[in-house]
């Protein structure tokens, strides 16, 4: 299937999300990301058992720390769906492109900003 | 081409030539098709964007070509029935009528209408679909077939699903059937998913389509029960139409003297499903009898089984070696790197600024060269890119193109016959991430080409050369278990020339096949029975462990080592082999239901198949036969497959026997697929009574001193039926052997119902996700004799393929650990999904890449960052996150 998404997306490939380390989620942030999600098998589903389990444990954790510094935590967050759900990713991807741009641009970049100014 | 009569004329200025309506325009396009003499115009080589035309390839001509062979495969695929010849449903004269292939095309996204849910006839949104079943299936009155064509059901529940999501508005889908033949694994499931989500299922035969005239809608009237005489209108008509062999498959049955049935598939034996009349002529697919994808890959392997045991002593001659350079150090050196981007004829082009992108991608950091094609993965697109690997020295590539999943293999291997490692490279996925799904914005989709591509290459940047590991396969095979399934594997392979070990549990060979006697086609299975184990015992190159218990399992693909315990004495043997294959088989169900038991007279169809053989049937009035015991309920939602087929059997065993018995079968759905249905057919011939029941008004029954008491509602009748039976037979299905056990010493997964599961339902239907297992028989789900030794010589083929080659190369995507920063906190070895780390004699942890996955879990989890996962190192993603944000703060 050929459905469209909004082209804000940019996608990185892993073996399975629970190579995702919080640290790659935190770098994106500190470069200037307005959002991250990540993606994964549905739970029970994994390729790799357990890895989605493990990397919903490290998102939640990116969700504590972002929402500590004052970023909001709802800028990352995890979905699962399977390989044949094309219409759900099409639909994750316009849903949070929506939301990112509710709650505006990364607050570090606004503030690097006015720093330079 | 009409034109203005001459008086016309001279009375003004109108055009002269009148130019074609629809039917003229097709009857001279049909006529310019047809003309049959090619006027080399040449018009194709230049439409062609490949260059697979050219005036070298136009000129060529077809000749004759003499091929030796050891043994032949038949594969030559089936046609759709075509209802032209139907009056009664008006899809020659309507165009709202459609076959559900033309339907698959509207649903398509590379389809007429791109995937948006239209109808033929006016572009109209339909809000109401009608699908009928079996049209040139399982009718004996006009010039269709009788058999089943296996396929229909589901094709046309997952048209309807997909209709359903496609549609904008709510859509009603409603799929008259006479039975409901979902029965293969899982399928059952999907049906009952369809309904829940709207589907509606009606048991009728619609006789008629009725055209609403002036509308373009069509009329539907059929009798259901409850409601009676029902009409109803549909925007659209999905005519479910079957399977069949066409007329020049036949034809080349006959040149090679292959015999055929009366509905032109291949006669074969059950027991030799695959073997046809010509000894060294295999035949697989629809041509052996309508089956789905899965079936048909089974077969295909199997039939590869079966040829491969022909050509056993040509194994190795006349093959070819692919000769690969010796690999180029590039430790220490610039990256050099080379980005080719690729137009994807218009899949790219159409949208992205393809030269735009390849002009970026010149200025990124280390880039030397930048080259564009129109398919990169052409074999001269190929080509060229060695020449410029090898003259601009490049050691790194990153392709700009499409999805690694189908096309990184194509260009590792390029790279790799230029002595470049094949993992000093980056795919940038500007088509299916990209061009497709932002086709609506060019600007934008070229943008985002643009940071893919500036992100592969910066990953590239950091990329390194990685060994992969290569081990020496133990060209030798456990079977577990000692059925039907498990010896035709065991003999599959060790007449390929492989040792095996079959491991059985019980005292014996044979599994729930000792308790069967004749398959419905009439085959005695207990002789066949009888031969395959002596075969199997007799056989130089097969050990057979009886009373055995598979203890524990370790090692890697191509080496394993497996711990049994032996015999009635309990000792230990090891056993070392490359490769498993698991036919741990299934039960008949115990039927708790209807005094199953309590009461002789109650007995199931395996029960009620030895007493025919044993005592007759002359003491019989009155023998009646619930379906679906133990089936297609919620604890065990599949369909068992086997039932109806021993219902009809047995059926048809006991009117020849005493031809004034009566039978009635109560079903929820007779499920005699493909060529079985002659036998239902044959059954209602003779006598057979078939009632129909809702789960949700099953039969009811009595213990009575002279009989069984009966009762069911009668749809005809429009009541309850009582009925005494000398004897109630309960269809019980099929369910899942003791497993759990040995899924979790062999690490295996297993579905809710305890089955095993396949790497792939279609594409791989014996592998399992673990490499070099692989699953056959009713382990993986329930089926018949014909069909779990299909899959056993499926099963066996596919471990060939893997034992065949001396040694394999394992993925170097696996995790290492770094010992320095190692503080030995056992927090790897207690994340890995596959228990891989361990702690060595240095007290620090260390991953076995034979037996690393390559998921990552460890490395991310790591508090040191002492372990990394090779080719998606942290840098190296993090590259990507920091070539993307260049510049936004």
């Amino acid at each position: 299937m050929r459905l469209q998404y909004p082209s804000t997306i940019r996608i990185i490939k892993v073996p399975c999300t629970g190579k995702v380390d919080i640290i790659h989620i935190l770098r994106a942030f500190e470069k200037g990301v307005d959002g991250v999600y990540v993606v994964g098998c549905l739970e029970g589903d994994c390729r790799f058992n357990t890895g989605n389990l493990q990397a919903r444990k490290r998102v939640e954790q990116a969700q504590k720390i972002l929402e500590a510094i004052g970023t909001g935590g709802q800028r990352v967050q995890m979905y699962n769906l399977s390989s044949s759900e094309g219409p759900r990713f099409a639909q994750i991807a316009q849903e949070m492109t929506e939301k990112i741009k509710e709650m505006g641009p990364n607050p570090i970049k606004l503030v690097r900003k006015q720093k330079v100014a | 081409m009409p034109s203005l009569p001459v008086e016309e004329r001279l009375k003004g200025f109108e055009e002269v030539e009148l130019g074609f309506d629809p039917e003229l325009g097709m009857a001279e396009a049909a006529r310019c098709i047809s003309c049959g003499i090619c006027c080399e115009c040449f018009r194709c080589v230049a439409a062609c964007q490949a260059e697979a035309v050219t005036r070298v390839t136009h000129a060529m001509e077809s000749k004759t070509l003499e091929v030796n062979v050891g043994a032949v495969i038949l594969a030559p695929g089936s046609e759709n029935y075509n209802p032209d010849s139907l009056a009664n449903y008006h899809y020659a004269d309507h165009p709202n009528v459609v076959t559900a292939l033309e339907f698959e095309r509207i649903l398509a996204t590379g389809g007429p209408t791109v995937g948006h849910l239209t109808r033929p006839g006016d572009g109209k949104e339909p809000s109401r679909i009608a699908f009928l079943q079996c049209i040139g299936s399982r009718n004996i009155n006009q010039d269709d077939n009788g058999y089943c064509s296996s396929v229909c059901c589901m094709y046309a529940v997952k048209e309807a699903i997909v209709a359903k999501d496609h549609s904008q508005e709510p859509l009603d889908c409603a799929i008259f059937y006479m039975d409901m033949r979902t029965f293969g694994k899982d399928f059952e499931l999907y049906r009952d998913k369809a309904e829940a989500e709207g589907v509606r299922f009606k048991r009728a035969r619609v006789h008629s389509i009725d055209p609403v005239r002036g509308t373009g809608d069509l009329s539907l009237r059929y009798y259901t029960e409850g409601q009676g005489i029902v009409v109803e209108e549909f925007d659209m008509v999905v005519l479910s139409c079957g399977l069949q062999i066409p007329e020049d498959v036949a034809e080349l049955a006959g040149l090679l003297d292959v015999e055929l049935n009366r509905y032109r598939f291949v006669k074969s034996s059950p027991f030799t499903p695959v073997s046809t009349s010509r000894p060294g002529i295999f035949a697989c697919g629809v041509f052996t009898g309508p089956k789905d994808i899965p079936s048909s890959v089974v077969e295909a392997s199997a039939a590869a089984s079966a040829a491969g045991v022909t050509l056993n002593q040509a194994r190795g001659t006349e093959t070819r070696t692919v000769h690969l350079p010796e690999e180029l150090d590039v430790t220490g050196q610039e990256p050099r790197i080379g980005v080719f981007v690729c137009n994807c004829g218009v899949n790219i082009s159409a949208v992205v600024d393809v030269p735009g992108v390849a002009e970026y991608a010149a200025v990124l950091p280390n880039v030397v060269h930048v080259e564009q094609s129109l398919f990169a993965c052409s074999q001269d697109a190929q080509d060229k890119m060695k020449e410029i690997i090898k003259e601009q020295n490049l050691n790194r590539v990153v392709v700009a193109s499409c999805s690694p999943r189908t096309h990184e293999g194509l260009f590792q291997e390029t790279l790799q016959a230029c002595g470049l490692n094949k993992y000093l490279f980056e795919m940038a996925n500007i088509r299916d991430q990209n061009s497709w799904v932002h086709k609506d914005d060019p600007a934008l989709a070229t943008h985002k080409a643009v940071d893919l591509v500036k992100m592969a290459v910066a990953q590239a940047n950091l990329l390194k050369p990685l060994i992969e590991k290569r081990i020496k396969v133990n060209k030798a095979a456990l079977v577990v278990g000692g059925g039907v399934a498990g010896m035709n594997a065991a003999l599959g392979l060790a007449d390929q020339g492989y040792e095996v070990t079959l491991v059985e549990k019980e005292p014996q060979l044979g599994g729930l096949a000792t308790e069967l006697t004749t398959t419905i086609e009439g085959a005695d299975i207990q002789e066949y029975l009888h031969r395959l184990i002596q075969r199997v015992m007799e056989h130089e190159k097969i050990e057979v462990l009886t009373e055995s218990l598979i203890v524990s399992f370790a090692g890697v693909q191509g080496n394993f080592t497996t711990e049994v315990m032996v015999g009635p004495a309990m000792y230990e043997r090891k056993i070392d082999h490359g490769v498993v294959i698991v036919a741990s088989g299934a039960q008949e169900y115990q039927p708790r239901e209807y005094h199953y038991g309590e009461d002789d007279r109650v007995m199931t169809q395996i029960e009620l198949s030895k007493r025919l053989e044993r005592l007759g049937a002359s003491d019989l009035n009155q023998v009646v036969m619930i379906q679906c015991i133990g089936s297609r309920n919620e604890e065990n939602p599949n369909c068992s497959r086997v039932c109806c087929q021993s219902a009809v059997k047995n059926a048809i065993h006991i009117k020849e026997l005493n031809p004034e018995a009566g039978v009635i079968v109560l079903n929820r759905d007779m499920r005699t697929y493909g060529l079985l249905e002659d036998f239902y057919t044959e059954a209602r011939r003779l006598g057979v009574v078939f009632a129909h029941y809702e789960p949700d008004n099953p039969p009811r029954v009595e213990s009575g001193p002279d009989g069984v008491h009966v009762t069911f509602r009668d749809d005809i009748l429009d009541r309850d039926v009582t009925v005494a039976a000398d004897l109630l037979t309960l269809s019980a299905g099929m369910v899942a052997e003791d497993t759990e056990e040995l899924a979790s010493i062999l690490k295996l997964s297993r579905d809710k119902s305890g089955y095993f599961m396949e790497a792939h339902v279609k594409l791989r239907p014996v592998d399992m996700a673990k490499d070099a297992i692989f699953v056959c028989g009713t382990a993986h789900g329930p089926k018949l004799i014909s069909e779990s030794i299909s899959q056993a010589l499926a099963a066996a083929s596919r471990a060939a393929t893997f034992l065949a080659q001396s040694e394999i190369t394992l993925s170097a995507v696996t995790a290492r650990v770094d010992p320095e920063k190692c503080a030995s906190c056992l927090i790897c070895v207690r994340v890995c999904p596959f228990e891989v780390p361990r702690i060595n004699e240095e007290g620090v942890s260390e991953i076995d890449e034979a037996l690393c996955q390559g998921c990552g879990v460890c490395a991310a989890e790591c508090p040191a960052k002492a372990i990394e996962l090779n080719w998606y190192e942290d840098d190296q993603l993090i590259s990507k996150v920091d070539a993307l944000l260049e510049g936004v703060l």
